[in-house]
């Protein structure tokens, strides 16, 4: 076997890693549902291939599309967290806030939500009326109505008390055309406030860990913020709420599909210090820690500065940083910039077993 | 209480005054191979970037001590088997769930239906043996004196609590004869050690001597932030100067010298050696893992069940022993990054944070490389 050379060796693992991906598990398991790498594998091999049309396509958390002169954006999720209620929020708030942000994220004012629930047999009646009571003013405060929905109820055992699912349409009246793909090199890389808070309120809402804290939800509506943004920077290429898989997930997803290289700087990441102390103790890096009202914006460099503006102008993007910059080397890798001074990679989780959180 | 403890050991402005003074402990021409033992090491160094900060003439080779990597695959084989029997619930930690044994991992056992759970103290498993008295709950027990103390603890409590339907898989190990069986293997380059932290903070510094004394490589017991690392470095790099061959403690805010008696009792108390242990890429290293006393034997799954044992022999492909004694660099295996992957490991290395091979493929791919290519130009 002829000796091969580190750089050898780098350079064949990023050529099998731009193949298009295949399923060998027999089963579901968990890391399918944790927003990394099995799941991207699951969403690619299966259902793209079986769904492929042009809106799919691009894998973007709402498919745009024109009907007559109306430019449309359509989305939906599914909320499973628990616990159903946590310091900052409920499955409900999520449940809106959630579609709401993939429609806003997209340039689009949200419109109508539909709300199907599958409730588990036992499940207390006091509970559900909470919840939908949060659906109805998180509705109200993002502008939104809920308009149709269905209700499902199944035995004690097969569901976990609650889950949801909404789906949401919206209208682009801007002529935005934002891209997962549009990157370009000299471009900066902007979170609209602290990362990781969702994430970690719920593992310590579980209880399991025995800490306390002071920490909530970041659970909002991201609507205005985005508005602002796109009022005060025309060049914004790309916006993503930064939820399951955290601001590391989409730079990646960033990398990949703008075929670019996403440079941070971890000094420069806003993250709490109950978010950072209790990652350290869990062993997690915050940049994988979900939030549920943050986004990551990409905007041409030149307008930078009115962006970071502009969001500090609203209380939810009092915080906003920039956070790094894209560049050309090495297509498709997101590198941090250690707070101590070293480089490292950052990559798509790999279905760590963390807790269900949204 | 804010949790900012950790930022004066990270501080960028003392890192590159440390590494100026290691530059200069290098001799020209010498190179010098430091093997760091802990996998909680490994992770730091890959995380925050640190051979960044240190000269070409100056190689981290990443050792044994990450728990979840030296597992055979028949004990991973076995703890499924455990958790197939009727009314058992398996517990573990989170980073052992997706280790590959011969039939897959704990992840696919748990899709397959057991009831396999994620805890984070040993203690946690008392509690689900707590809340469920007409389940078999058994604790897949793994890691070195770090986490061994733990063990013994909660066996003590499941006993003064009378909790029978408690048991666990006794699968600790002892990092010293790991290290013996390492500096006997004929092929290793390694000029000095940097310690494991919080395995000595059990056993102390004292059992490290012998490295020092009879082997001739300096030993520097080290903490987990990045200063600690880079300071450990220069206190080894120093000896080596010096030509001195001693063992140090870097981490005297957390590890006394003579470990933690208490501790120690505990596990004395309830387990024993093993005569010998299988460890993966490896092999069998005599007196190198613990199992439960007799007098305990109603907590101890071994006894409780009747374990198939199946041998399973490492993947032909995997090198993950050559790796795990510091023989070559991950990216040297023959299936690194290639077969085997993060997502998809063979090896133990590839799977937790703290394996060298993951470490190296999730943080360190490419940066090393072209920090060089990047001061060279």
């Amino acid at each position: 076997m002829t000796q091969r050379t580190e750089k050898e060796v780098l350079e064949r693992i990023e050529r099998i890693r731009r193949r298009p991906p295949k399923i060998t598990d027999e089963r579901i398991t968990l890391s399918h549902g944790s927003g990394g790498k099995a799941t991207h594998t699951l969403i690619e091999a299966l259902f793209l291939d079986a769904f492929r049309n042009p809106l799919l396509e691009p894998l973007e958390d709402q498919a745009v599309f024109t009907i007559g002169s109306a430019r449309l954006a359509f989305t939906t999720d599914t909320y499973v967290v628990s616990p159903l209620f946590f310091p900052g929020g409920d499955i409900g708030d999520l449940a809106v806030n959630g579609t709401v942000n993939d429609l806003a994220v997209s340039g689009a004012r949200p419109l109508h939500l539909s709300a199907g629930f599958v409730l588990e047999e036992g499940f207390p009646v006091a509970d559900l009326r909470r919840i939908v009571a949060s659906m109805a003013a998180a509705a109200e405060r993002a502008g939104v109505q809920i308009v149709t929905g269905d209700t499902k109820v199944v035995q004690r055992g097969k569901a976990d008390s609650c889950f949801i699912n909404t789906a949401g349409i919206g209208v682009l009246e801007r002529p935005v055309r934002l891209s997962v793909s549009a990157a370009r090199p000299g471009d900066a890389v902007i979170v609209s406030g602290p990362i990781g808070d969702h994430g970690i309120t719920i593992m310590l809402a579980r209880g399991e860990l025995g800490i306390e804290s002071d920490l909530r939800s970041d659970t909002a509506p991201l609507t205005e913020l985005v508005g602002l943004l796109l009022d005060a920077a025309p060049s914004t290429r790309f916006i993503r709420d930064a939820t399951r898989g955290g601001v590391a997930t989409i730079c990646n997803e960033l990398a990949e599909a703008s075929g670019v290289a996403v440079i941070l700087d971890e000094e420069a990441i806003p993250v709490r210090p109950e978010v950072r102390g209790a990652s350290e103790i869990l062993g997690i890096d915050p940049l994988y820690v979900a939030c549920e009202g943050r986004f990551v914006a990409v905007v041409g460099g030149d307008d930078t500065d009115a962006a970071l503006a502009a969001l500090r102008s609203h209380p939810e993007g009092a915080a906003a940083a920039l956070i790094g910059r894209i560049g050309d080397d090495p297509p498709g890798l997101v590198l941090v910039r250690t707070e101590f001074g070293g480089m490292r990679i950052v990559d798509m989780l790999v279905g760590d077993p963390l807790p269900r959180i949204c | 209480m804010p949790m900012r403890y950790v930022d004066e050991y990270r501080d960028r402005e003392k890192a590159q005054a440390l590494a100026a003074k290691i530059a200069t402990l290098c001799e020209p021409g010498r190179r010098y191979g430091l093997m760091e033992i802990c996998g909680g090491h490994t992770h730091t160094i890959y995380k925050h970037g640190i051979e960044d900060y240190l000269p070409e003439a100056v190689q981290l080779v990443h050792g044994p001590g990450c728990p979840v990597c030296v597992i055979p695959m028949g004990r991973v084989d076995d703890a499924i088997w455990i958790a197939e029997q009727e009314g058992v619930i398996l517990t573990s930690f989170g980073d052992l769930l997706r280790v590959p044994g011969g039939r897959g991992s704990f992840l696919d056992a748990k899709a397959r239906g057991s009831d396999i759970r994620m805890v984070y103290s040993p203690l946690d498993s008392l509690r689900i043996a707590r809340e469920n008295p007409d389940r078999r709950v058994v604790f897949m027990a793994i890691g070195f004196e770090t986490t061994t103390p733990s063990t013994a603890m909660t066996v003590l409590r499941a006993a003064a609590e009378g909790l029978d339907n408690f048991s666990v898989f006794c699968n600790h190990v002892t990092i010293i004869p790991a290290l013996q069986a390492i500096l006997a293997s004929p092929d290793i380059h390694i000029d000095g050690f940097i310690g494991p932290g919080h395995v000595s903070t059990v056993i102390g510094c004292e059992p490290y001597r012998f490295i020092a004394e009879e082997r001739g490589r300096p030993f520097v017991v080290a903490g987990f932030e990045p200063l600690d690392i880079l300071q450990s470095i220069q206190m080894l790099l120093l000896q080596l100067h010096e030509g001195r061959s001693e063992v140090e403690n870097q981490y005297t805010r957390v590890v006394p010298w003579e470990g933690n008696q208490r501790a120690l009792q505990a596990i004395d108390e309830v387990m024993e050696p093993r005569p010998t242990f299988e460890w993966r890429g490896l092999g069998w290293i005599p007196d190198s893992a613990m199992q439960v006393r007799e007098k305990y034997a109603r907590f101890d799954a071994e006894r409780i069940f009747t374990l198939p044992a199946n041998r399973v022999a490492d993947p032909p492909a995997c090198q993950c022993g050559e790796v795990l004694r510091g023989t070559i660099k991950p990216w040297e295996c023959r299936v690194f990054g290639t077969a085997c992957t993060p997502e998809t490991p063979i090896g133990t290395c590839m799977v937790s944070s703290e394996g060298a091979c993951a470490a190296y493929y999730n943080f360190g791919r490419f940066t090393r490389l072209r920090v060089r290519q990047a001061s060279s130009a």
